[in-house]
């Protein structure tokens, strides 16, 4: 091994600038890794990863995914959503044609590979691969762009109303053990267009590995965009994803993010606003056990005038669990009549749970309103009583009031087939967790 | 034997006593209004029956059907038969009123040995109940109390009364904050559901509920003691007298 092999990823690293690449997205490649070594894996000195012990990702290795044996759709269905909707499968990181379903696309409707995207040429790709969410953002960006292997390109044309929703799923198999897995995303809803999307990271393994995954979504004007992000990685795995969205005047992104898997789960959500009137709405629920590590930072850009944002936030957790919250909503001089709200709970059922819940407000304009709250509790006991007094007690009583606490939140995903699966989900993980 | 029998009951909040002797008797088929001045005891006895964990029984007994209520939880009671309508209803987001509704009720039947009841049998029996309080269905897929307006809550509690059948219903103050028309549908809730097997304690500071739930006996509280005893009449005395005349008397005792 050669001195630089002890860089954290370098043989990953060193195996995809090796491949055959050239022109835009050799220059990205060569620039995320270069970005990469000179940030290595953050600690907790870094005030973005305070919290989130990320440091044992720099001392182990990484390999690239094994052969996966050949997968039966049926080991799909508990992940899959909807019947015969466009879907984008992973399998250990590789594009499965056999297993997604690409035939009979809507007019206006793109759905492919972002690895047969690139080959292809798409103008569109190049325009916002690495651009939309940059090497600069986070190490974790940097490593994306130098290591990304496959992953989804969906755009929908300008006027156009995609009449089903899209999915991704990655799913992780034995083959994925010891192996890192680096899919991204690239999402261009075009002007007055609309598009539903449900993001999905799902295993079959109980192996450790590492899911480290970009999804740069773009909106044009008056674009609507309803993003469903499903975290059920194996509880041994490591998951960072990062989410950049860019907003163009009167767009609309509204975001639902479950996480229920990995033993450390990360998710940046970011979002620019490029034009006036755009509305973000971002809602999410995070359910933890053992020794698990559930981290949500959210960023919301308020670069322009007259835009809302809308934050709900809550979180479960049992046992020795924790979750890191953080919420940034920066206000730019420019960006009057913003209206802000960010809210953030969580529910302890144990006594070494553990939460970090950080509202972050940087308000630059002088007529706007911003509000946040963010709250760290138990099961209420007057609620509990109540319940009693009508024969409900015990355990009954608090899987009851965990599932209300959750169902507030998961009443807003909009699509009802998702909205039932995760229903089903959340219920049985709550179960769990309360008995 | 008598179904609730109440003897010589103490009890304190933070180990400040608020009930200083209670006893009291009621059988199947009776109904008892409580009454008294503010902070005279009477809720608290509603809780205390109910088994509110806030409050410390330091000496006397209790007995329910037959059973020794201070030994049981909360939940335990409900199960026996005992149904607190709150003063004040907890609001629970999250949860609609059909679901809660249909785990306290098996809970119940799942208590006392009887099959669960599947979401659509408990429908048709909760369209009948829907009746005692002139309620749609529509209120059903509401959360339980939440951002309903007090009058709501309280026919609320008269709902899930009528729907777990208790042997005995403690109304504490349910006849505050409503109006008339609230008061007349919450009565007529009560007096359909009253008869020889089951019996009613309501706990009221007026005697305008009692227009339309007729008692048979009336108790007055003070100072954490029954001061007097009586039928209806006591009530209409109170009215016109106010309860000066026996929290004084109490003093002087």
């Amino acid at each position: 091994m050669n001195a630089t092999a002890t860089m954290p990823f370098a043989d990953l690293i060193a195996t995809t600038q090796a491949s055959e690449m050239t022109g835009w997205l050799a220059d990205l490649r060569e620039a995320g890794a270069a970005r990469f070594a000179e940030e290595g894996i953050p600690t907790s000195r870094d005030e973005e990863w305070r919290f989130t012990p990320v440091g044992p990702l720099g001392k182990m290795t990484f390999r690239a995914p094994a052969v996966s044996a050949p997968l039966d759709r049926t080991a799909l269905s508990p992940f899959a959503f909807g019947d015969g909707w466009p879907t984008v499968v992973l399998v250990d990181g590789r594009f499965v044609p056999e297993l997604s379903r690409l035939d009979a696309l809507p007019d206006g409707v793109v759905v492919t590979s972002l690895a047969e995207a690139i080959a292809a040429g798409e103008p569109a790709v190049e325009a916002h691969l690495g651009r939309t969410a940059t090497a600069d953002q986070t190490p974790f960006t940097a490593l994306s762009a130098a290591t990304f292997a496959d992953g989804l390109f969906v755009q929908v044309s300008a006027g156009v109303v995609a009449p089903t929703p899209v999915q991704l799923i990655s799913v992780a198999t034995d083959a994925a053990a010891e192996a890192m897995l680096a899919p991204r995303l690239v999402v261009l809803v075009g002007a007055n267009a609309e598009l539903s999307l449900v993001e999905s990271y799902v295993t079959l393994t109980e192996a450790t590995y590492f899911t480290n995954t970009v999804a740069e979504v773009h909106l044009g004007a008056n674009a609507r965009l309803d993003h469903t992000r499903i975290m059920r990685e194996s509880e041994a795995a490591w998951h960072i994803g990062f989410t950049q969205v860019d907003q163009e005047q009167d767009s609309h992104y509204r975001e639902f993010a479950l996480a229920m898997g990995g033993r450390l789960a990360r998710h940046n959500v970011h979002t620019r606003h490029h034009g006036e009137r755009v509305e973000t709405l971002l809602y999410g629920l995070y359910l933890t056990r053992g020794e698990q590590v559930a981290d949500t930072h959210s960023a919301i850009f308020h670069d322009q005038p007259n835009c809302n944002s809308w934050e709900v936030y809550k979180g479960v957790l049992a046992d020795d669990s924790r979750a890191v919250f953080n919420g940034k909503v920066l206000v730019d001089r420019i960006a009057q009549k913003t209206d802000a709200k960010q809210t953030n709970r969580n529910l302890l059922l144990s006594d070494t749970a553990r939460v970090d819940a950080k509202p972050q407000l940087e308000i630059f304009a002088d007529d706007v309103r911003c509000t946040h709250g963010a709250t760290i509790g138990k099961l209420n006991p007057q609620q509990r009583y109540y319940l009693k007094t009508r024969g409900i007690g015990g355990k009954k009583a608090e899987q009851l009031l965990t599932w209300a606490f959750a169902a507030e939140v998961m009443a807003e995903i909009t699509q009802p087939a998702v909205r039932v699966g995760l229903e089903a989900l959340v219920h049985q993980r709550l179960d769990e967790l309360t008995s | 034997m008598a179904l609730l029998h109440i003897d010589n009951l103490h009890a304190a909040a933070d180990e400040k006593p608020i009930l200083n002797g209670i006893s009291l008797t009621v059988n199947a088929g009776e109904v008892h209004a409580i009454m008294g001045p503010n902070g005279s005891g009477k809720s608290t006895l509603a809780q205390v029956l109910a088994g509110h964990e806030a409050y410390d029984v330091t000496a006397g007994s209790i007995s329910f059907a037959g059973e020794d209520l201070l030994d049981m939880e909360a939940e335990e009671r409900a199960w026996a038969g005992l149904f607190l309508a709150f003063q004040y209803p907890v609001e629970i987001p999250g949860v609609s009123n059909a679901y809660f509704l249909r785990q306290g009720y098996n809970e119940i039947r799942k208590a006392r040995g009887l099959d669960e009841l599947d979401p659509i049998d408990f429908y048709d029996l909760l369209e009948e109940k829907l009746k005692v309080v002139e309620w749609g269905p529509e209120i059903m897929e509401r959360a339980v109390n939440f951002g309903f307006s007090g009058g709501e809550k309280k026919r609320n509690e008269i709902l899930q009364m009528a729907v777990l059948e208790p042997k005995l219903a403690i109304l504490d103050e349910t006849d505050s904050g409503l109006d008339i028309d609230a008061l007349r549908i919450v009565a007529n809730g009560v007096n359909t559901l009253r008869g020889p097997e089951k019996a009613i304690i309501v706990v009221t500071h007026y005697q305008r509920l009692l227009n339309y739930i007729v008692p048979d006996f009336v108790h007055v509280i003070a100072g954490g003691r029954i001061v007097r005893s009586g039928g209806k009449e006591l009530a209409l005395e109170l009215e016109e007298k106010g309860y000066e005349w026996l929290t004084s008397e109490a003093a002087v005792a």
